[in-house]
C-alpha cells in the first residue's frame, strides 16, 4: 500500500531546471496556439464588423462600423429572394441526404456483416469510386440528364444520392465492422432475419456514424456549389443559396457591407449545426481518416 | 441393418442438402436486395459516364445535333494546338507542388501544436476546424473581401504597419497564393485527423524514446511520424485528389475580384482564370469548354486526360509510399 503511495510521488520529483523548462515550451506552445487562433477567428471577425457598416464606411479604411448598421440584415432580404434560394437548397439537402441514409445504409451492411463471394472485390470498387472526383463524369452526365429534359430541376442533383454514396458507404461499412458479432448472433438465435436485424439491432447501435453521415451529406449538399452551378445556373428560379450568394454582387454592384451580410447569412446554419453537432463530426471525420 | 441406415439417412441429407440450398439462394437474394441501390448507382452514375466520355472524346458534340465521329482530333488539339491546356496543368501542378505541401505541413502543424496543449484544447479545436465547415463560395467572397486591395481589412492594416500590401487576387502572382490563404484558412478537416492519429500513438514508445535520452526532434522523426505515416499518406492522397478538382473558389474568386475591377460587374465578360489566366485551373478550363461553349466532345476528351492524370498519380503515390509508410505489425 505504502509503495503505491509513494510511487507517483517519486515520478513527480523533477528537478527544478526541468520543470522550468517544461513551463517554458508550454507557455510558448499556448501562446503560438493563440495567435493561431486569432488569425483563424479574425476573417469571421472582419466579415461581421463590414457587415454592420454603411456602404460608405464599407469602401472607406475605417476597420470599426460607427454607426451600428443593423438594417443590413433587413435589407438583404428585400434585395435578393434569400427564402426562396433558402427553400430549394434545403429541398436539395434534406432529400439528398435522406437518399444517401435509405441507400447507403443497406449496402454497407451487407459490404460488412453478410458473407458472400465477390465482396472484397466490390469493396474495391467503392474505394475506387471514392477516388474519383465528380468533376470527371460531370459531361457524361449532363448529357444524360439533357435527354431527360431535366436540366434547370433539382433532379440532377438529388436523384444519384437514393443509389448510394461511396463515401457513405465507406464510413458506415467501418463502424459496422467494429460491432461485435455477438449482438447480431443474440438477434439470430431469437429468430431474426437480417433484414430484422439491420432495422432493429444495428441502427440503433450505429446511431453516432449514422448521425455523423446525415451530418456529412447534409453539409456538402448545403455547401455544394459546383453541381448546382452547372444544373441549375441557367434556370434563376431554381436557384440554391450557393448560387445566389456567388452573384449577389453583380446584383448590387460594390456594396460590400451587404454582400458581407450575406455571406453571414449563408454561413450561420452551418455554424449552427457545427456546435448542435460538434462530437458527432469530430468523430465522424475521426472515423474516416485513422481506420482508412 | 446397415441398407437401412442409408435408407433413412439418404432422404435426411438431401432434405438437408436441398434446405441448405434453398438458405444460401436466399442469402444470395438478400445481398443482391440490399446492393441493389449501389448496382444501379455505380453503372447509371459511373460505369456509363466512364464509358460515355471515352466515347464521346473521339466526336464532335454540341448537344444539339448528334455527336459526329472526327477520330482522334479532340486529341491532336488537346496535345498540340490548345493555348490553354498548357497554362492550365501548369496551374494545377502549382496547386500540387505548393498548396497541397503547405496545407498538409500546416494542419500537421497546428496538430502537433493542439496535441501538446495542455488545457483548451477542446476550445482551440473548434476555432481551426470551424473555417473548413464554412460554405467554399462564402469562405471565397469573404476572402475577396479582406484580401481587396484598396479597402480590404488586411491591406489597411498592412498599411498601418508601413507596409504596402500586394494586389492580391487582382495580380497574376498572387491569386494563386491569396487562394493558398483561403485553403489553409479551410485546413481544419486535415487537421483533426492529424490531432486524432497523433493521440492514438502509444505512450509507451514516447517514454522509452525519452528514456533513451530522444530530444523533442528525435521523438518527432522517430516515434511520431513513423506511427501516423499511413494517415499522413490518406491525407497527401486526399488532398492531390481535391487539388485535381480545384474550382469553385478558383470559380467565385475570380469572378467576383473581375467583377469589382470592371465595377460592373458585367456578365458578358468572360471571368474564368482572372487576372489574366492565373486562376484557370484544369476543371475551370474543362468547365469552360463543357458549359460555356458545350463543346461536349472536347470536353470528354479533358475528362479522360484528368481520369487517367488522377489515375496515375494515385497509384504512383500509394507505391511509391511502400518505402516510407510504415504499418502496425508489418503487415505490408
Amino acid at each position: 500500500m505504502s509503495v503505491a503511495v509513494a510511487q507517483p510521488f517519486v515520478r513527480r520529483k523533477v528537478p527544478a531546471a526541468v520543470r522550468r523548462k517544461r513551463l517554458l515550451v508550454a507557455v510558448a506552445n499556448h501562446s503560438l496556439l493563440i495567435v493561431a487562433a486569432v488569425m483563424f477567428l479574425a476573417p469571421f471577425f472582419f466579415i461581421v464588423l463590414t457587415a454592420l457598416m454603411t456602404n460608405e464606411q464599407a469602401l472607406s479604411s475605417h476597420l470599426w462600423p460607427s454607426p451600428f448598421r443593423w438594417q443590413n440584415f433587413v435589407d438583404v432580404f428585400h434585395q435578393a429572394p434569400i427564402w426562396r434560394w433558402t427553400l430549394y437548397t434545403m429541398m436539395y439537402a434534406v432529400l439528398a441526404t435522406l437518399g444517401v441514409l435509405v441507400s447507403s445504409i443497406p449496402v454497407a451492411y451487407a459490404l460488412s456483416r453478410i458473407r458472400w463471394r465477390g465482396r472484397n472485390l466490390v469493396f474495391a470498387t467503392v474505394l475506387i469510386a471514392l477516388m474519383l472526383p465528380p468533376v470527371v463524369s460531370v459531361v457524361p452526365l449532363y448529357v444524360m440528364w439533357s435527354k431527360l429534359h431535366l436540366v434547370g430541376n433539382l433532379g440532377p442533383l438529388i436523384i444519384p444520392n437514393w443509389f448510394g454514396d461511396a463515401f457513405s458507404i465507406f464510413l458506415l461499412r467501418q463502424f459496422f465492422m467494429t460491432i461485435p458479432e455477438e449482438y447480431l448472433d443474440a438477434a439470430r438465435v431469437d429468430g431474426c432475419g437480417e433484414l430484422r436485424i439491420l432495422v432493429t439491432v444495428m441502427l440503433r447501435l450505429a446511431k453516432p456514424a449514422i448521425a455523423a453521415v446525415a451530418l456529412f451529406s447534409f453539409l456538402y449538399t448545403f455547401n455544394d456549389f459546383f453541381l448546382p452551378n452547372i444544373y441549375l445556373r441557367e434556370n434563376p428560379a431554381h436557384w440554391v443559396l450557393q448560387i445566389g450568394l456567388s452573384e449577389f454582387r453583380s446584383l448590387h454592384q460594390v456594396q460590400w457591407n451587404l454582400t458581407m451580410a450575406a455571406t453571414l447569412l449563408v454561413m450561420a446554419p452551418v455554424i449552427i449545426l457545427f456546435f448542435l453537432a460538434q462530437r458527432a463530426f469530430v468523430e465522424g471525420v475521426t472515423l474516416t481518416g485513422v481506420k482508412g | 441393418m446397415t441398407e437401412t441406415a442409408a435408407a433413412a439417412a439418404a432422404p435426411f441429407t438431401l432434405e438437408r442438402r436441398r434446405a441448405r440450398r434453398r438458405a444460401a439462394w436466399r442469402r444470395r437474394r438478400l445481398v443482391l436486395l440490399l446492393m441493389a441501390p449501389w448496382l444501379i448507382g455505380f453503372s447509371a452514375f459511373f460505369g456509363y459516364p466512364l464509358v460515355m466520355s471515352v466515347y464521346l472524346s473521339f466526336t464532335h458534340y454540341d448537344l444539339l445535333s448528334s455527336p459526329k465521329w472526327i477520330g482522334l482530333a479532340n486529341y491532336k488539339y488537346l496535345f498540340r494546338d490548345d493555348p490553354q491546356v498548357g497554362p492550365a496543368v501548369k496551374n494545377t501542378l502549382w496547386l500540387i507542388g505548393i498548396m497541397v505541401p503547405l496545407q498538409v505541413l500546416f494542419a500537421f502543424g497546428v496538430a502537433l501544436m493542439l496535441a501538446r496543449a495542455k488545457r483548451g484544447v477542446g476550445f482551440f479545436r473548434t476555432i481551426f476546424y470551424l473555417p473548413a465547415l464554412a460554405p467554399p463560395v462564402a469562405a471565397t467572397m469573404a476572402f475577396v473581401y479582406l484580401l481587396n486591395p484598396a479597402t480590404g481589412p488586411v491591406n489597411i492594416i498592412l498599411e498601418k504597419l508601413g507596409i504596402s500590401g500586394p494586389l492580391w487576387f487582382q495580380s497574376p502572382q498572387w491569386s494563386k497564393p491569396s487562394l493558398t490563404l483561403l485553403s489553409l484558412w479551410g485546413v481544419g478537416t486535415l487537421m483533426i485527423i492529424f490531432l486524432a492519429a497523433i493521440l492514438d500513438a502509444p505512450r509507451q514508445l514516447y517514454e522509452s524514446a525519452e528514456l533513451d535520452g530522444a530530444g523533442p526532434f528525435q521523438r518527432l522523426r522517430w516515434v511520431t511520424l513513423p506511427t501516423i505515416s499511413p494517415v499522413i499518406l490518406f491525407s497527401v492522397v486526399i488532398s492531390v485528389i481535391a487539388a485535381l478538382q480545384y474550382f469553385t473558389q478558383a470559380y467565385v474568386a475570380a469572378n467576383i475580384a473581375a467583377g469589382q475591377a470592371s465595377q460592373a460587374g458585367d456578365q458578358t465578360v468572360n471571368n474564368l482564370g482572372y487576372p489574366e489566366g492565373s486562376t484557370l485551373f484544369y476543371p475551370v478550363l474543362l468547365y469552360e469548354q463543357g458549359f460555356k461553349f458545350f463543346n461536349m466532345g472536347y470536353a470528354s476528351a479533358l475528362t479522360v486526360l484528368l481520369l487517367a492524370v488522377a489515375f496515375t498519380i494515385t497509384v504512383l503515390i500509394i507505391r511509391h509510399s511502400r518505402r516510407w509508410v510504415h504499418y502496425a505489425g508489418a503487415v505490408k
